[in-house]
């Protein structure tokens, strides 16, 4: 019944923590279980039914779980702190949130980024992407205010869950502010449209081909705009490695 | 056997049909009640097995259309025939159940065996007669409506007038004639310009019984709109819209699934509306939209194991609710074969359970109890005890007496109340 290594109590059982934690211990502990929420939700909006239409309810009600969630973490200011190091564009982003989409099962449970953070930043829609800009916008300048906090959420995570973290989310990003209808179709013509167009996905279009999450890596090949820069320097091996397999195919 | 989808009695209650997963329809016939034995009340025996959707695939989209029949609304009796509806994803069928029990014998033309006899050898003209044959019943489709819907068709309704029909799918919703099958008018459209945008979906939607301008749906965010149909050719504006506040004590990541409407059902008096919501059944008057009259907790206990339920899917699980004929009891189910009955005037339930191993024919169900606490008492059934898998979403009432059928993934029980 429980994906292996999640949390098993997830929000069950929160009444124990409230009552005897004291107060900051417990609010990243929130901030895991919302995580861990978010982490599920975009998997599962992932694991569609290939053969068959997804279930457009329970896809929209996953969706806009993962948008309450998201708007949490805005007022929070978690998630401006993501995106205030989010800089410049770079395909390297895209190669290295490629490789997110190609880690195992095993690494995903373990509360890392799944690839639904790539893929699912294709079919969340536009719209969205303005309202978070500019939730964004105005979370920035008021940042001083917020270093506690992050500092504090920081501190909470690990160092290379942060850096994945800010990768998959500057994925997002980039792919909520640039992205066109055209493009998008351009860049995965050849690709099984359903996860990355809201409306396709949703009202079930595929492509002939379909894809298992690795073969994404032909998309990736080429460079879109407005990536992010990651400091994540363990990435580059596994760069140098990608790059190999992209040359190779 | 294959998991049944849909469960429904006609409007006299002789006759309980059931769907499937693999698009069969099995309809049963309650057995005349006999003096000779009266105490064997009218059993349903299998009167028809037709299949009535196959698999389709759908070459655009390069996607399967299940054959699963997702709802079956029989028409009220008007001949000797019997008619319902059926539908799967895409398509809903009328079909024809009729009873043949008499054969032409003695054709000019053509022999027993149905060969041609030779011409010359007639000599004599005759005129077929009729003669009593085994019963045969025999199902044939004879209306195809096709090609309306996009998005996954939820709910059937026959309306009041018996002439039309409406099909609701996510997005839509369609009024049909029963004689034309080409043409449909779209009556409720909520899809979005920009499908980015999309946050709810209809989840169910039925006629009222009696008035046959005005229907209700249901929403994935909770609410029900009652729309009338002479407003406006589209009933995109709702006449009324129910919606209950929500509980700021309540609330988590998981109250607008919890509050995703799976069922809606107009009562037999037309006065009030029954929805079924993850935890809940409601009772609302027509008369009053800002919250409902009645709240009954079906399975409160999951409420802590809400993130749980999310994480294996049984969160979007959707129940089905019914009323008995006279209004008074409502009833729904639950997991590990459960279903639970609510008396509206006595403000009693009881929770049962459809299971052969716990219950013999026959025998008078033990009332079930699910235990939250610590202590567990000696029939009592811890909550990390259920069975998820075993859930009961299909139930359905006589119209007029207490007999009830529920559907137990692939197993159908009919119960009946005791007679003394």
């Amino acid at each position: 019944m429980f994906v292996r290594g999640l949390k098993r109590k997830c929000f069950d059982g929160e009444e124990d923590i409230e009552g005897t934690l004291a107060g900051i211990k417990a609010i990243p502990s929130y901030n895991l279980q919302r995580q861990s929420l978010l982490d599920m939700s975009l998997v599962k909006l992932q694991l569609c039914h290939m053969l068959v239409e997804p279930n457009l309810c329970r896809s929209v009600l996953i969706a806009n779980t993962v948008r309450q969630i998201q708007e949490e973490m805005t007022q929070d200011g978690t998630w401006q702190m993501i995106n205030t190091q989010s800089t410049g564009q770079a395909s390297l982003d895209r190669l290295v949130s490629t490789d997110i989409l190609c880690r195992s099962s095993r690494e995903q449970a373990e509360g890392k980024h799944v690839p639904g953070y790539s893929t699912f930043s294709k079919d969340f829609e536009g719209d969205q992407a303005q309202d978070s800009s500019e939730t964004m916008s105005t979370a920035s300048s008021m940042q001083p205010p917020r270093n506690l906090q992050s500092n504090v959420w920081e501190m909470e995570n690990p160092q290379e869950n942060k850096g994945n973290f800010q990768k998959s989310l500057d994925q997002i990003f980039e792919t909520l502010e640039n992205k066109s209808p055209n493009s998008v179709e351009d860049l995965f013509s050849e690709v099984d449209n359903s996860y990355y167009d809201l409306d396709t996905m949703l009202t079930g279009m595929m492509s002939n081909t379909k894809m298992g999450h690795c073969d994404g890596l032909e998309t990736f090949s080429s460079p879109t705009t407005a990536g992010s820069n990651s400091n994540c320097k363990s990435d580059l091996n596994e760069l140098d490695h990608i790059v190999e397999i992209l040359v190779e195919s | 056997a294959d998991i049944i989808s849909t469960v429904e009695f006609n409007h006299t209650g002789e006759l309980l049909a059931t769907g499937d997963k693999g698009g069969r329809v099995v309809i049963f016939q309650r057995e005349q009640e006999s003096k000779n034995q009266p105490q064997r009340r009218g059993e349903y025996n299998v009167y028809s097995t037709f299949q009535s959707h196959e698999p389709e695939f759908d070459y655009l989209k390069s996607l399967e259309i299940e054959e699963k029949i997702n709802k079956i609304r029989w028409l009220p009796q008007q001949n000797a025939a019997y008619f319902l509806l059926s539908t799967n994803d895409k398509t809903v069928k009328l079909w024809k159940v009729s009873e043949r029990d008499k054969r032409p014998e003695g054709y000019n033309l053509k022999d027993e065996d149905g060969h041609l006899r030779d011409p010359s050898m007639i000599t004599v003209l005759r005129v077929p007669v009729l003669r009593p044959m085994d019963l045969m019943v025999e199902a044939t489709p004879r209306r195809v409506f096709a090609n309306a819907h996009t998005y996954h068709i939820n709910s059937i309704s026959v309306n009041s007038d018996y002439e039309t029909y409406m099909s609701a799918d996510d997005l839509r919703i369609n009024l049909w004639n029963f004689e034309i099958t080409n043409q449909s008018f779209n009556i409720v459209d909520i899809k979005p310009a920009n499908m980015e945008e999309l946050t709810e979906v209809i989840t169910a939607a039925e006629f009222h019984p009696h008035h046959c301008n005005t229907f209700v749906y249901s929403s994935s965010k909770g609410t029900i709109r009652l729309c009338d149909m002479r407003t406006a050719a589209l009933c995109d504006r709702h006449a009324k819209f129910f919606e209950e506040p929500e509980d700021p004590s309540n609330r988590s990541f998981f109250s607008e699934i919890i509050s995703s409407i799976s069922d809606v059902k107009f009562s037999h008096s037309g006065r009030y509306i029954m929805t079924r919501d993850y935890l809940t059944v409601k009772v609302w008057d027509l008369n009053m939209e800002n919250r409902p009259i009645e709240t009954y907790q079906v399975h409160d206990y999951l409420r802590s194991k809400l993130c749980s339920l999310y994480e294996n899917d049984c969160i979007f699980d959707k129940f089905e609710c019914v009323w008995n004929g006279s209004d008074s009891v409502i009833m729904t189910g639950s997991y590990n074969n459960f279903f639970r009955m609510f008396d509206r005037n006595t403000k009693r339930d009881v929770t049962l359970e459809a299971s052969r191993e716990n219950s013999k024919p026959r025998a008078i169900l033990k009332p079930r109890k699910v235990c939250v606490g610590g202590k567990r008492r000696k029939d009592e059934i811890s909550v990390d005890s259920l069975d998820f898998s075993k859930k009961i979403l299909h139930t359905a009432w006589h119209p007029s007496e207490n007999i009830i059928a529920v559907a137990a993934t692939n197993n159908l029980y009919i119960f009946q109340d005791k007679v003394n």
